[in-house]
């Protein structure tokens, strides 16, 4: 049976000789003409109007000189609307919420709960979902609606076809824009949207770098600080628009990085040219609102939200306990800090900074209310329910500066992945190194970057 | 029946409106009695198919390369349970990047009952290169014809009619957005599995060197297989040196592929390439 079977691949391979032509081409080429044939008789043009939308819209929307800037100005606007629509809301969610801590607080004392398992409880594990939800839920239940209208409307292609130049000359496919705007809602979901890639080399090259755009579980924190540190030194007239004005430069930022590491790659240990392919600009389409609504806030507001919930959980508990078991009357959050401190220093942060970061590894979302929760038990018990409140305490108790806010910023967009990212790497790949290297390249950037701008900022 | 009768007697089926008896099973199918592939070109509308089907909420999008695995759902119509599995978006069959793969072999190795195809009306040609390609390698297949209110509104005029009288399957007209058109699709599907709409698929006419090929190598598989019911296609995958469909011909063994093993060998050969 097997000779047989032999004997016909050995054929095929004679008469593929004997074709002498490329036989993909020509099949190619075979294929068309049928499909072109067949449309024809199918197909009947009255008028081209829409036709005529599309290519104007398209005109301006992938435009050698517009197309770009544009696309800036797409996204501040949607960093703009999220952070102004988000800010009452948060401020009424933090408000509520806390309330309900001191109510809880007290009616487990009422009940006589010893003091511990009270602070363990509320001040601990429940004080951290309520800093998740009341910091993360309303900008996400903005920006992921608004994102996906741009989505739906067909504009992420469009965004792909102005940045294809870009990826090319540094070597990557120019898919990986794609896969990178993936990123922007999830690095797990843009790692494996990298599937569409064929070459394996560019595949791994934008697998590895995907994690450089920040994800949603990371805005929180880059609104978040430039709200309190750099539009704070505004006038409120104008705050907003700085505040997204500097989300959106953290995000140049981050792309920039995307195409310098994918050049190094492709330039060494991943060599190799940039495969071409065609892409599709899909019709323009109205976008299907109900459908958006439930599909962002169901399926990836409430998703993302409750991954935080559970990672946060077990977080704020572990905060307190920290905060709480004195050795030497000093907290073990304490100590590590303390521990910490000189290679903060180093990096422009602090040593309770990079606690909180060890104990988000699991979630990028909570790293904002672990620092917070540090802080708070280290100093006087103070109750953050306003932003400003919020600068005030990590101005006046922390000693934050500037340079703390805009480094942190930096380190918020180049550090390790999330585990899910890591994980995702892994199984995407199925590969020690690469998984090693997706997981420590980033960090080191981000150690490398932050080092730099403490070292030069204290400069002057 | 001709299969143009059987078009237009489906086509004036009375139950457009009365709703669907189609009761949706999201992902808990255990058992069933078919396997639908649901393919196309990406960005067609074929996750919207497969949400309305399914009762699932796959995250749609507009934009190409959404879907780049697997999904699968089902429901049950008729008494009788259909198992949907909704392959990633592809241009073609004949590349290697891993989404067009893991279409491919389910096409191939998989043979599903029956294969929906979602096209978009509004470009119909550049969508044809993958269903010329698929008609190939499978009989049961059912065109579903979608997007046909974008198409109306750009001024064209597209003739399901005469689309399945060229491509010799049914052909039906559809708006997946709203629901218009599924349960006629379902009805013909269940038609060509059973066998009451007879089909006779389209051929690519190839040029004259590839047709000389194709009649030395296809009776020699077909000597070999004669229960393969793509041996034309497959001579064409040997004739493109695709090493995968010569494997699995020197062996005997068309299941290989199948499963989750579809990612893993596409794995292991791409971690092996590095």
């Amino acid at each position: 049976m097997a000779v047989v079977n032999r004997e016909i691949s050995k054929k095929a391979a004679e008469i593929r000789k004997e074709l002498g032509h490329n036989f993909r081409d020509v099949m190619v080429e075979d294929i068309y003409k049928d499909a072109e044939a067949i449309a024809q008789k199918a197909v009947t043009i009255k008028s081209a109007r829409q036709y005529d939308f599309d290519q104007k819209v398209d005109k301006i929307l992938t435009s050698p000189i517009f197309g770009i800037p544009i696309m800036g100005a797409l996204l501040a606007l949607v960093f703009w609307l999220t952070i102004v629509g988000a800010n009452v809301p948060s401020a009424l969610l933090a408000d509520g919420l806390f309330w309900l801590e001191d109510q809880m607080a007290q009616g487990m004392q009422l009940l006589g709960s010893p003091w511990w398992l009270t602070g363990f409880l509320i001040h601990g594990v429940y004080k951290g979902l309520a800093w998740v939800v009341s910091v993360m839920l309303p900008p996400m239940a903005i920006f992921f609606p608004v994102f996906t209208i741009l989505e739906d409307f067909g504009y992420l292609p469009r965004v792909a076809f102005n940045m294809d130049w870009l990826f090319r000359k540094a070597g990557a496919h120019g898919k990986q824009s794609l896969t990178m705007a993936m990123g922007f809602g999830c690095n797990a979901a843009g790692i494996i949207a990298t599937r569409v890639i064929e070459s394996p080399r560019e595949r791994i090259i934008a697998i590895l770098t995907n994690n450089f755009v920040p994800c949603n579980g990371r805005f929180p924190t880059l609104i978040m600080l430039s709200i309190v540190f750099v539009a704070a030194a505004f006038p409120p007239a104008v705050a907003s628009l700085v505040a997204a004005g500097t989300v959106v430069t953290i995000v140049l930022i981050g792309v920039l990085t995307t195409l310098i590491v994918s050049s190094v790659l492709s330039r060494t240990v991943l060599k190799g040219e940039a495969s071409s392919f065609t892409l599709e600009l899909p019709p323009y389409r109205k976008p299907a609102i109900g459908r958006i609504l439930y599909t962002s806030l169901i399926d990836r507001t409430l998703f993302v939200l409750w991954r935080a919930i559970i990672m946060a959980a077990p977080a704020g508990g572990l905060i307190w306990l920290l905060a709480n078991i004195s050795i030497q009357d000093q907290s073990l959050a304490m100590w590590i800090a303390g521990w910490l401190n000189p290679a903060g220093h180093l990096m422009g942060l602090d040593g309770a900074i990079l606690l909180a970061y060890i104990v988000a590894i699991p979630a990028n979302e909570i790293v904002v209310p672990t620092i917070i929760m540090i802080y708070s038990h280290a100093g006087t018990m103070l109750d953050i329910t306003q932003l400003d409140q919020l600068r005030a305490l990590l101005v006046d108790q922390a000693g934050w500066t500037m340079l703390t806010a805009v480094n942190l910023m930096l380190f918020a967009l180049l550090h390790n992945p999330c585990s899910t990212a890591i994980l995702t790497i892994w199984k995407e790949t199925k590969s020690v190194r690469w998984t090693v290297i997706g997981a420590l390249m980033p960090l080191g950037i981000g150690i490398v970057v932050t080092f730099l701008v403490a070292q030069i900022w204290r400069l002057f | 029946m001709s299969v143009k009768e059987t078009i237009k007697e489906a086509s004036a089926s009375p139950c457009e409106s009365c709703g669907f008896n189609l009761q949706r099973l999201g992902i808990e199918v255990d058992k069933w009695d078919y396997v639908i592939a649901l393919a196309g070109n990406p960005n067609t509308g074929k996750s919207t198919v497969f949400n309305h089907l399914t009762g699932l909420k796959q995250h749609t999008g507009n934009w190409p390369g959404k879907t780049v695995t697997r999904a699968e759902g089902g429901f049950t119509w008729q008494n009788k349970t259909f198992k949907m599995v909704d392959l990633p978006g592809t241009y073609s069959l004949l590349s290697a990047s891993v989404d067009e793969e893991v279409a491919r072999d389910f096409l191939l190795f998989g043979q599903p009952d029956a294969t929906i195809v979602v096209m978009d009306a509004t470009i119909l040609e550049r969508n044809l290169n993958l269903v010329l390609q698929i008609l190939e390698i499978t009989d049961h297949v059912v065109i579903a014809l979608n997007l046909m209110d974008e198409a109306r509104r750009k001024g064209m005029d597209v003739d399901h009619r005469a689309l399945a009288k060229q491509l010799g399957v049914p052909v039906v007209p559809t708006v997946a957005r709203q629901g218009t058109g599924l349960n006629l699709l379902i009805e013909s599907v269940h038609g060509v599995i059973e066998g009451t709409i007879p089909t006779k698929p389209h051929r690519i006419r190839v040029s004259p060197a590839i047709q000389q090929a194709l009649d030395q190598l296809v009776p020699e598989i077909e000597r070999v297989f004669p229960e393969l019911p793509n041996a034309r296609w497959i001579a064409m995958r040997l004739l493109d040196g695709d090493i995968k469909v010569q494997k699995a011909l020197e062996k005997g063994e068309w299941d290989v592929f199948l499963g989750e093993s579809v990612f893993d060998q596409a794995h292991s050969a791409e971690t092996e390439a590095l």
